[in-house]
């Protein structure tokens, strides 16, 4: 097949950073025939990433959690391989590598850091230097990439002072990061004040409080003016312009970023008054040919360092590329942000340049809050604000600027508790108002989500957007839902007014241990198909034993019942466990022998186990008799239980393993095997960085290191799949066990009803942050409790088939009818697929594929 | 196999099973004339019986469900997609318009007993 038909453009991206990538996510989007064939050309080794989070890189998050990469096979990312010249005339870019023809080219190229003239912050650069940064003297560093912050924190080591030139907010950013390496930090910036731009005087001071406690240590009002060395070539401190000598080890500059253009430049295109490839508001650039987008581009002259209008800006020439007219609206420069532990956020005309402005200012030093707006003569508009200390009013605020006020002003500013109280913000915001600007979702849009059926936040998130960037208007979309009548409700069901995580608390606390007592107690009427397997999964995760003694058989689902999975045709499936996907010969032939002898029909599961099919009632004791006595137990498929943990077969045989996965995955189902949750659980353990068992998709999954184990928690794979995000590196075997352990029991006791972990992770105020703080730092001191709950499991643990098959009391329940225990159920037939049964229904219809046909040739 | 049928005030009772044999807000399946009937036991001890036969799902499996209430009405949930009946009138009170037939049940002399022929729906 011809490739290159002359249907499809050549579509060149430079860059792959944040903006480089959303534009590409956005045309892909949006360019469901095909038009453009995609190649990204990037300088960086490394996929786009977070460079908004870089600093939590300092936090421990890894470089991959930082990723923003998605696999496009559409797509052909070259990374490492920088443009080094654009050829207009011939429509080629050249990189070091070879040439790259386009019919359309857009420039992602974003900026560099600045690095003022200081005497001694170069190596001697020479007139060959090349970039637009010449080499920094050792212990000089900028803070940009990955590799920047690497290489900071590698040159930190053993050191015990650092300086950052610059206290804007980039330079705020890398003083908490020198202040996580563990070095005394200070800090020098120009300006009289701390973040000079986003921030007014009074702020400013209320800023630099927050900042001092940290023991980082501002120089206000003076530059810098020499980086000295000792004579033994380590950096010995800064000169500064007061006179004032400040020693340092570690110097990182951050004095702002300048646009990388120098490919436009040498091309000729048309370039802004201050940089910047200049563009037209459809961002495209003097040439037809060549779009610029992000912080590269100077759009009607202006450049913006914000992810924010680069967003706008990859959505504009996203909808252009595919014959749309959009236009850049205008960028909102509003920014919130976590500083060093301080909220800040300014907004709008934070700096009250409209003539005629009002300012309405609130200080509060015993909570050290700060508030400021900006309203318009009239005092009726809002312009803008800034606000330090407590940013709760911030998405509402900035939702309103431009607009008449959502409240009487030091209502809005006092500090209000969690911001979801009143909701009077949202409510008074008219339908045009941006309610996320990192993805430009507006309270329209997101009001029609809501009425198409969203009904929480992470459906908002999948429909709209909104929220997923910074998520600083989550609470902002918590608020519209409840506006606009979305009942949020905990309430299980009609019967119980409780949440799963409140029932659980009271049957633990006040140790109810049935169902009766419990809903006299604290429920309506008898129950239903909702509460009550949520009641039994409670009463089995406290540990109550057998899960059909007494009362508690009559709660349980049909699965639960006949501890096995109903089918469509009324009989069941058997799962036998098969604990991380090893068996012997021995067993593998008993269960041959098992299907044929019951004549089950038989299927390899997802999750490295045989499934039994076609199994009545009334034949589940004899299966499981055969089962029992050949050594299998209970594979609890049919419960809300751990299901399997699956496993490459690790450093025993493969040639590439680091580590016995196959056994770590056997001790981990042995040690959790009956486990009842809110939701299924799975788990997978790969023995090297190839994850071949794919633990990323499950609910916990470990993946060999070198070192140890790394640890990811919240994967999914069904109905919205999830990849689990990483929450430990190279753990060793039993730090791992007791992380797995408490996150377990943290979420068996907290989860709502079949939330699964990925859900109950994010819908977690802190997210995994929080479940860090309480599984690793006990914040809430309920580590002892859970280790407790868990040894409890462990140690009671007993196979339920086996306890079934011991009791004729129990085994009682397994007939097909009540008056005619011999006589199978007459309307269950089979007929024969593929050499095995399945179940006689006259609808289903078998999957053909007719004759083969030559695919892909043109006529 | 025997099936117990008695015929009294005109209507043939087959007895399916001593009553302690039903757990409390569970039912089983029993053969009655060759219908498949589902028979219930709720909390309060009354009886119910209805088709054994899932009308959506076509599965004979109602005896499977999980007995409890909405509202006033004692239900009971089919296990296979969770439509929830009325125990009284064979009523979905999920799904408008379908519905269970329901057959009358006594306890006498300690034993069940549930009439063949299934009342029309929908009368209490």
């Amino acid at each position: 097949m011809n490739e290159r038909t002359s249907q499809r453009g050549e579509l060149v991206v430079v860059g792959n950073g944040m903006v480089g990538q959303r534009f590409v996510e956005a045309l892909r989007s949006r360019d469901g025939g095909g038009r453009w064939r995609v190649t990204v050309l990037a300088e960086e080794s490394r996929a786009a990433y977070d460079r908004v989070r870089l600093s939590a890189f300092f936090d421990g998050v890894s470089a991959e959690e930082l990723s923003l990469h998605q696999p496009d096979d559409g797509v052909d990312l070259r990374l490492g391989e920088p443009v080094v010249a654009i050829d207009r005339e011939r429509r080629r870019v050249r990189t070091g590598a070879g040439e790259y023809p386009y019919d359309a080219l857009v420039l992602a190229t974003g900026s560099y850091p600045f690095v003022p003239p200081i005497d001694g912050a170069y190596v001697d650069a020479g007139p060959d230097a090349i970039g637009p940064t010449p080499a920094l003297r050792p212990g000089v560093f900028v803070y940009r990439t990955l590799d920047d912050l690497t290489a900071i924190r590698d040159f930190a080591k053993g050191r015990r002072n650092g300086a950052v030139v610059g206290g804007g907010l980039l330079g705020l950013e890398a003083a908490n990061a020198l202040r996580l390496l563990g070095l005394g930090t200070h800090v020098v910036e120009f300006a009289p004040r701390l973040m000079p731009v986003q921030v007014d005087e009074a702020g400013g001071a209320m800023l630099r409080r927050y900042v001092e406690e940290l023991d980082v240590v501002p120089h206000l009002g003076v530059a810098t003016t020499a980086i000295r060395s000792r004579p033994d070539g380590e950096l010995a401190g800064l000169t500064l312009s007061d006179g004032s000598w400040l020693p340092t080890d570690l110097v990182v500059v951050a004095a702002g970023i300048r646009p990388r253009d120098e490919l436009a430049r040498d091309a000729g295109l048309t370039l802004g008054e201050r940089g910047g490839v200049r563009v037209d508001a459809g961002c495209r650039s003097s040439d037809e040919r060549i779009w610029a987008i992000g912080e590269c581009a100077a759009v009607e002259g202006t450049c913006y360092g914000l992810v924010a209008p680069g967003y706008a800006m990859a959505e504009v020439v996203a909808d252009r590329l595919v014959g749309g007219t959009a236009a850049f609206p205008g960028a909102d420069l509003s920014t919130k942000l976590k500083l060093l532990g301080v909220d800040v956020a300014a907004f709008g005309d934070a700096h009250g340049t409209t003539p005629g402005c009002l300012d309405v200012t609130f200080t509060d030093p015993a909570t050290r809050v700060y508030a400021k707006l900006v309203l318009s003569d009239d005092a009726r508009t809002l312009l803008g604000g800034v606000l330090v200390g407590d940013v709760t009013a911030y998405p509402a605020l900035r939702a309103s600027v431009g607009g008449p006020l959502p409240g009487p002003p030091l209502a809005l500013l006092a500090p209000a508790g969690d911001g979801t109280g009143t909701g009077s913000g949202i409510a008074a915001l008219p339908g045009s108002a941006q309610v996320c600007s990192c993805n430009g979702v507006t309270k329209d849009q997101l009001v029609d989500a809501i009425a198409e059926g969203c009904v929480d936040v992470p459906g908002l998130k999948a429909c709209t957007r909104a929220g997923t960037s910074c998520g600083s208007c989550v609470p902002m979309l918590k608020q519209l839902l409840a506006v606009s009548g979305v009942s949020l409700s905990k309430a299980l069901c009609e019967h119980f007014a409780h949440s799963r995580q409140e029932l659980f608390e009271i049957i633990r606390v006040r140790e109810i241990r049935t169902f009766s007592r419990l809903v006299a107690e604290h429920g309506t009427g008898r129950g239903c198909d909702i509460c009550k397997p949520a009641v039994a999964s409670i009463l089995a995760s406290l540990g109550n034993g057998y899960v059909l003694d007494g009362e508690q058989a009559s709660l349980q689902d049909t699965n639960d019942h006949f501890l096995a999975n109903i089918q469509r045709d009324g009989t069941y499936s058997v799962v036998p466990r098969i604990p991380g996907g090893e068996i012997t010969p021995e067993k593998l032939i008993v269960i041959g022998e098992v299907a044929r002898d019951f004549q089950l029909y038989t299927k390899i599961t997802g999750g490295q186990r045989i499934d039994l099919f076609g199994a009545r009632v009334e034949q589940l004791p004899q299966i499981w008799r055969r089962l029992v006595d050949a050594g299998f137990e209970s594979g609890h498929a049919y419960g809300k239980a751990l299901r399997t943990i699956k496993s490459c077969v690790g450093s025993t045989w493969c040639r590439y393993g680091v580590q016995d996965s196959v056994g770590l995955a056997i001790a981990l189902e042995l040690r959790y095997r009956g486990l009842r949750a809110p939701h299924k659980i799975k788990s997978a353990v790969s023995g090297c960085a190839r994850e071949c068992a794919e633990a990323r998709s499950k609910d916990f999954g470990i993946i060999a290191t070198d070192n140890g184990w790394n640890l990811y928690l919240g994967g999914n794979g069904g109905f919205r799949p999830r990849h689990a995000e990483l929450f430990g590196t190279d753990l060793s075997t039993e730090d791992l066990v007791r992380y797995v352990d408490r996150f377990l029991m943290f979420y068996i006791r907290t989860a709502d009803r079949l939330q699964r972990t990925a859900a109950w992770i994010e819908a977690l105020e802190g997210g995994l942050e929080h479940l860090r703080a309480v599984i690793v730092d006990d914040s809430l001191g309920l580590c002892a409790e859970l280790d407790a709950a868990m040894a409890r499991h462990v140690g009671a643990y007993s196979d339920e088939w086996r306890d079934t098959l011991e009791d004729p009391d129990r085994l009682s329940r397994f007939i097909s009818f009540v008056n005619a225990p011999d006589v199978p159920d007459p309307s269950i037939t089979f007929e024969v697929e593929r050499g095995q049964p399945v179940p006689a229904m006259g609808e289903r219809r078998p999957v053909t594929l007719g004759l083969p046909t030559t695919m892909g040739v043109p006529s | 196999m025997t099936l117990d049928t008695t015929i009294n005030d005109d209507v043939r009772w087959t007895t399916v099973c001593a009553y302690p044999r039903l757990e409390p807000e569970r039912g089983v399946a029993a053969l009655v004339d060759g219908e498949q009937v589902a028979v219930f036991r709720t909390h309060d001890g009354q009886l119910f019986a209805i088709g054994q036969r899932d009308p959506i799902a076509g599965a004979y499996v109602m005896a499977r469900g999980i007995v409890g209430s909405r509202g006033e009405a004692p239900t009971v949930a089919s296990p296979l997609h969770k439509q929830v009946y009325d125990l009284r009138t064979g009523h979905c009170l999920d799904v408008p318009g379908v519905a269970v037939p329901v057959y009358r049940v006594r306890c006498r002399d300690g034993l069940v007993e549930v009439a063949p022929g299934h009342r029309p729906t929908g009368e209490s």
